[in-house]
């Protein structure tokens, strides 16, 4: 008989690895992307397809001559900050600047850290914050979108985004109830067809995505809930206070880059808490900080500032609120 | 149905030999009886070599508070006691026996009748379960008795019997259950008798209907016990997870279930317990569930204590080609054992075997915070947190985090998405911070 193993129990592992939950949250994206491409065309794949490319190149080069460690990129991680971080810029974002945004949310934010595992802040967020700090003329113009088949076609015209359009006009003393006959429905914003980048493009398919992912239990209920429950709670007391003066919480709901933030952002594993919680403060944060910019501060959006902003707050929060131990309190 | 909150998993169950009867193994020609079977003191050898014994004789005397009897579990003639592999993988003194018939001890009361009259006192039934060294068969091997001496001022309540059997491919205990239902509920109703209490539940996981069933319907014919089905969820076996399950009570950390009116008893101590009280029978031998994937034939084994394991895989159908490890007890919570020479003994519940595919470990990779040890814990600790200070010697942080909390479950190594061997690092963190807690007590 050959020699036995010898090791520490457990002896069986479950099924869960890295890889199945990150092509999970590959797999989630896909209704968004389908969207995406739907409403901007060939725009948005190119988008896509660098950025992927670019970050998937950034790691392995990375992680093979500089740590000089076995390839990452079969993972999934460094395909999903591609992907997350083409659906958080405009459809017409010139290569150079998305290839620019690639190397810094995957050689600065995550790689530097160590890899997959060690980045206290959301790699995709990085990125699209720096282009967007670095790059705001480019960042902000919007493609109008265009259904794939329809009649008219033409990628030149670009228009603001229904937050933009609030933003300004509040700024110039415009009401509300002025400013509703310029925005779209809501069922636009909830089914897709709203002006803003790739991913924002379509709650719905969000949405898909998110159930998915809360059934595979890829992510949990936590975040997402605070997260749009604060919003939710926070503009709906604005708007009480003076309706022409704040726009109403569904607006709030279905526009920006809300739920691609709350679904796909706020909930990364690895920059948010991991205390049942942890996470609840972390969402409640998160929604209140997206408020204040998007009502007072000098961006239209706000959901990337407040998920790294709360990122920041990861470790004290994992600090402050331990899990609830067995036998603390006897009952 | 009831089950405990905090964490947990569910494991693949692989109960292959759930319905294979208890056989009984032919006698082995040698049998190696460690005295240190249970947990705390070992026993002291009363024999020396050139002895003749007979089965039940006593032949380790137990001589300290947490400690029990050994007894001979076969006649023949003691050749030597010297150290012996066992299953801890280390060399412990052991009795060397050679076996030369079956002759037993007079006393003992052999034949199959079920004896249902309690004749014996309190008193005497403690007593009684000393003498014959029954310990506790779930796998740690606390002596019995002392569990039914509560310190002055803590009150027992409930008696709780542990028929979970939550480990995978274990099904030693589920055997019992159907077939000595009734010696199990006689055993109940002793051990009863021994704590003074008047209500006892038996904890049974879903997935033995059969047992829950039949145990049910005996059940009805004693007083004060109830039989309760039980969700199915690791670590459901352990004390502080069933006490919760059957009646929402959490025992403090650091303390034993006696701090909340309850003693826990396994069902294959409740019929040792029969045994050794109506058929004055000491244990000497005991169910064990030999199984595993590649096995021919999974097999439920009534062995001799002391029998060596590698009789027991000839009965199953042999030790199956590229066997890559072989464990002591169940999957989650079992040893590797370093070999299949060392004997069974009074906590052995199972033997399985694994090929060499089954037994990699997967390479780890970085931790991705994704909390899911958090999650599973049933003590509600940080495994992730735990196993970083203990990497780093921060064992003043560990001990901050309850790491003396942890029971070793498993949990969270099993559910790592990463494959990080997290209860590797508590284990060593607890080792080191039980020490750091021993020194303080003594400055």
């Amino acid at each position: 008989m050959n020699l036995l193993t010898i090791s520490g129990s457990p002896h069986v592992h479950g099924d869960t690895s890295v890889k199945k939950i990150m092509y999970g949250v590959v797999i989630a994206m896909i209704p968004a992307l389908i969207v995406s491409i739907y409403f901007f065309g060939i725009g948005a794949v190119k988008v896509i397809l660098i950025s992927v490319i670019a970050c998937l190149f950034f790691e392995w080069f990375i992680q093979k001559f500089l740590i000089k460690g076995k390839s990452t990129i079969g993972d999934g991680s460094a395909l999903i900050t591609g992907v997350l971080l083409a659906f958080n810029v405009p459809s017409n974002l010139p290569i150079g600047v998305i290839i620019i945004g690639a190397f810094v949310s995957i050689a600065i934010a995550k790689m530097s850290f160590g890899g997959l595992g060690k980045n206290p802040f959301n790699p995709a967020l990085v990125g699209r914050v720096f282009l967007l700090v670095s790059f705001p003329v480019q960042m902000t113009s919007w493609p109008i979108p265009k259904p794939l088949f329809s009649s008219v076609v033409t990628d030149a015209i670009t228009g603001p985004t229904p937050l933009g359009i609030v933003k300004e006009g509040l700024k110039s003393g415009e009401t509300v109830s002025h400013l509703m006959a310029q925005l779209p429905t809501y069922t636009e914003g909830i089914i897709g067809g709203i002006g803003g980048s790739l991913g924002e493009v379509s709650v719905i398919a969000l949405l898909i995505g998110a159930i998915y992912m809360l059934i595979k239990k890829i992510i949990t209920w936590e975040i997402p809930t605070a997260f749009l429950g604060s919003v939710i709670i926070f503009t709906g007391i604005l708007y009480l206070i003076n309706p022409e003066m704040y726009i109403n919480p569904i607006f709030h709901l279905v526009t920006g880059g809300l739920a691609l933030g709350v679904f796909f952002m706020a909930t990364d594993m690895v920059t948010s808490p991991m205390s049942s919680k942890g996470m609840l403060i972390f969402g409640l944060g998160a929604g209140a900080i997206t408020v204040i910019i998007r009502v007072w501060g000098a961006y239209p959006e706000g959901v990337s500032f407040a998920i790294l902003i709360m990122n920041a707050f990861v470790p004290l929060i994992n600090k402050g609120f331990k899990p609830k131990r067995f036998g603390e309190t006897i009952n | 149905m009831k089950t405990f909150k905090l964490g947990g998993i569910h494991p693949a169950e692989n109960k292959l030999s759930e319905s294979q009867p208890i056989e009984t193994l032919q006698l082995p020609r040698k049998v190696f009886i460690p005295l240190a079977q249970n947990l705390g003191a070992p026993s002291v050898a009363i024999v020396k070599r050139g002895d003749e014994v007979k089965v039940g004789q006593l032949i380790g005397k137990a001589e300290a508070f947490i400690c029990s009897n050994v007894h001979s579990s076969v006649s023949g003639k003691v050749t030597k006691i010297d150290n012996f592999i066992t299953q801890t993988g280390y060399k412990t003194p052991t009795i060397h026996i050679d076996v030369a018939g079956d002759v037993w001890e007079e006393s003992i009361d052999t034949s199959s009748e079920i004896k249902h009259e309690i004749n014996l006192s309190k008193e005497e039934i403690v007593q009684k379960i000393k003498e014959m060294g029954i310990v506790g068969m779930g796998g740690a091997a606390f002596p019995t008795h002392v569990k039914l001496m509560p310190p002055p001022g803590k009150i027992a309540e409930f008696l709780i019997i542990n028929g979970v059997e939550c480990e995978p491919y274990l099904t030693s205990d589920h055997r019992i259950m159907l077939e000595k239902s009734e010696e199990l509920l006689i055993g109940v109703s002793i051990l009863m008798k021994g704590l003074d209490v008047k209500k006892a539940l038996i904890g049974i996981e879903n997935n033995k209907t059969d047992a829950i069933r039949i145990l049910s319907e005996i059940a009805v014919k004693y007083d004060g016990i109830s039989v309760y089905p039980l969700k199915v969820k690791y670590p459901q076996g352990g004390e502080k997870q069933l006490i919760k399950a059957l009646v929402n009570r959490e025992v403090p950390s650091g303390k034993l279930p006696l701090e909340v009116g309850c003693v826990v008893n396994n069902v294959g101590t409740a019929f040792a317990v029969y045994e050794a009280v109506q058929k004055n029978k000491p244990l000497i031998e005991r169910v064990v569930s030999v199984s595993g994937k590649t096995l021919e034939k999974p097999s439920n084994l009534m062995v001799r204590i002391g029998t060596q394991i590698s009789e027991l895989f000839d009965k199953a159908g042999g030790i199956p080609q590229g066997t890559g490890k072989v464990i002591g007890g169940g999957p989650m919570m079992g040893k590797a054992l370093v070999s299949i020479e060392a004997p069974i003994v009074k906590g052995s519940s199972g033997i399985l075997v694994f090929d060499e595919k089954e037994e990699k470990r997967l390479e780890p990779q970085n931790c991705i915070r994704c909390a899911r040890c958090i999650t599973v814990c049933p003590m509600g600790l940080e495994p992730v947190l735990l196993a970083q200070y203990s990497e780093n010697e921060m064992f003043d942080l560990a001990e901050e985090n309850s790491i003396m909390d942890c029971m070793e479950c498993g949990s969270c190594h099993y559910t790592c998405p990463a494959n990080r061997p997290l209860l590797d690092y508590i284990r060593v963190g607890k080792n080191k911070v039980g020490q750091i807690i021993r020194n303080r007590g003594k400055t």
